[in-house]
């Protein structure tokens, strides 16, 4: 039988992988836009789980209001990796360095 | 559910929403020459939202009356004041931009746009009483702060801020999330009340993983220890005017919305998240003040200090009281206006091309080639130092008041030992002033509104503000009071 503590394990392995995904990534800039929804799909797995646990909606729309502002971060996302690109040629992680903190 | 008195309550954020649309239309069919029309209305209607909000400080509204759309949204006292700092600094912001940016043929009407969308996006964070509507208007004010971040395109700087900004922004909003969708999961509630409510008996192990997840988002979005990396190299990258408004109207609008979760929803544990707070406001002190030693970059100094300052108002909200809330927000007021000040002097340093200076070298013996200036940031670093009779000494002093009269002055005497070391790199600033060699650099004037809001923030914090605390104390007090009514 598959209960609740199985989605909130999936979600937190999908979670980790994520944040895992946009510190140990050291290539592409692509990938940490991929590694943001991961983590954020983790949070709708999340969502979904606890309110059909629960019974309650709430958490069903919780998800969708989620859904719509990952649309807009990944274009807002994009949108200035562009221009990153269009001044360095690259999207190299370690190309990131102009400035250092 | 009385939609009438519902809309009622969010004019501030009507008004402001309605005029970036419009704006935003303007600006579409008119183009850049229409910027500097977009930013006087941009200011017009913020300052149209501004008595609206100045209306419920006013009135003092809290608890049910101030609630709209059955408990999404709570206009309150407590809103409306950090409504009016964040309206006003962001009138400011709009001020000094042109300044900066006609000198690179940047300009555009999209500014004052961008700037309206995430005053908004701050609104709702400030009202919020539901993890919903929490999480939108961060990711308003989040998505139109990325965008402004990089909004020197051809910029090398500006594009590298942007891109860092977003994925840290993003990855905050992700921890932030997740720690929502746990205390919702084991509080069966996403409204604030029923939060605090299903925690009263207790907290379980979930739970407390939700309340500490949440916290370090929010950490990242006020840009506490040990979640401030990114703060340094974006306030260096974006263009000093959206420095100015990352420095000053989000960390508001941040820093309220953390107090409301803390005392709000997680109100009936006050000691769980209590340590929490602690921890990350001595550890925004010490890091903030031994981060700016080495620092040549002015503008990297001021995050630095911003990150300091951060620290000293966390330490108000660990007293838990309404005390320490209206400390909070008295430190907050006092913190824009030497934020704005500072940035405004920063802006107003520009070599004889017009190019702007941002180093410790380039200031040198400012006092002689520039006296103006150089006396007002004086003025302002002595005050951010927290030297009397200046008033960040007393902002200082309010929130230590706070916090011994809730029992904690092991954490005031650490605090305040600790704010000694942030002494060094304010007054450094007056020493390369005033007592280096000239080097006669920024021979560029200023524009008349960078030099009316210099002189304006430097009069406020200099000891003729003190003719307004009274007035502001009580508007905090009111504020603190409307927070606490509703709990």
């Amino acid at each position: 039988m598959i209960g609740i503590e199985h989605y909130i394990i999936v979600s937190a392995i999908l979670f980790v992988l994520g944040v895992l995904g946009i510190f140990l990534n050291r290539k592409n800039v692509i990938v940490i836009l991929m590694a943001i929804e991961l983590i954020l799909l983790a949070v709708n797995i999340n969502l979904v789980a606890f309110s059909a646990f629960l019974g309650d909606l709430t958490g069903q729309i919780f998800a969708m209001f989620v859904l719509a502002v990952a649309a807009g971060e990944a274009a807002v996302g994009l949108a200035i990796l562009v221009i990153f690109f269009r001044d360095r040629g690259t999207i190299a992680v370690d190309d990131v360095n102009r400035m250092k903190g | 559910m009385d939609y009438a008195n519902s809309f009622g309550h969010i004019v501030p954020e009507l008004v402001l929403t309605g005029a970036a649309l419009a704006l935003l239309l303007v600006s579409a069919f008119a183009g850049d020459k229409a910027s500097r029309l977009v930013s006087i209305l941009a200011a017009v209607a913020l300052g149209g939202a501004g008595a609206f909000a100045a209306s419920t400080l006013a009135e003092g509204s809290s608890g049910a009356a101030a609630v709209a759309f059955g408990g999404l949204l709570s206009a309150d006292a407590f809103a409306g004041f950090a409504k009016l700092l964040m309206y006003i600094a962001a009138i400011g912001c709009l001020m000094i931009a042109p300044g900066f940016f006609d000198h690179r043929k940047a300009m555009k009407p999209e500014y004052p746009v961008l700037v309206l969308f995430a005053t908004v996006g701050m609104s709702i964070m400030v009202s919020a009483t539901d993890l919903i509507t929490l999480y939108i208007g961060l990711e308003l004010n989040s998505l139109a702060a990325y965008v402004l971040a990089s909004f020197l395109r051809n910029d090398s700087r500006s594009a590298e801020a942007g891109l860092k900004y977003f994925v840290l922004g993003a990855l905050a909003s992700g921890i932030l999330l997740y720690g929502m969708s746990l205390t919702y999961g084991f509080t069966g509630t996403t409204s604030f009340d029923g939060i605090r409510i299903a925690q009263e008996t207790g907290l379980s192990t979930g739970a407390l993983f939700g309340l500490i997840f949440v916290l370090a988002g929010l950490a990242f979005k006020i840009s506490a220890v040990p979640f401030h990396m990114w703060t340094p190299d974006v306030y260096e990258g974006a263009p000093t005017p959206v420095t100015t408004f990352f420095a000053t109207a989000p960390k508001v609008a941040a820093i309220v919305l953390t107090a409301r979760v803390a005392l709000d929803a997680f109100g009936s544990q006050p000691d769980a998240w209590r340590q929490v707070v602690i921890f990350a406001a001595l550890a925004s002190i010490v890091v903030g003040a031994l981060g700016a030693i080495g620092q040549n970059n002015l503008k990297r100094l001021l995050a630095y200090s911003s990150i300091n300052n951060v620290g000293f108002i966390l330490v108000g909200l660990a007293a838990a009281s309404a005390e320490g809330a209206s400390a909070m927000l008295f430190y907050l007021a006092i913190y824009v206006v030497m934020s704005l000040g500072s940035f405004a002097a920063v802006l107003m340093l520009r070599n004889g091309d017009g190019d702007n200076l941002e180093t410790f070298e380039d200031i040198a013996g400012l006092s002689s080639t520039r006296p103006g200036i150089a006396w007002c940031l004086a003025a302002l670093m002595f005050s951010l130092a927290g030297i009397p009779p200046l008033m960040g000494f007393f902002a200082k002093l309010a929130v230590f008041w706070a916090v011994v009269n809730a029992g904690l002055i092991p954490l005031a005497v650490i605090g305040m030992a600790a704010s000694v070391i942030g002494a060094f790199y304010y007054l450094k600033f007056v020493k390369v002033m005033f007592f280096d060699e000239p080097v006669g650099r920024a021979t560029k004037a200023g524009s008349a509104a960078q030099w009316a809001i210099l002189v304006v923030c430097t009069v406020l914090i200099s000891p003729l503000g003190w003719f307004l605390t009274g007035a502001l104390e009580t508007m905090t007090n009111t504020a603190a009071a409307g927070l606490f009514a509703g709990v």
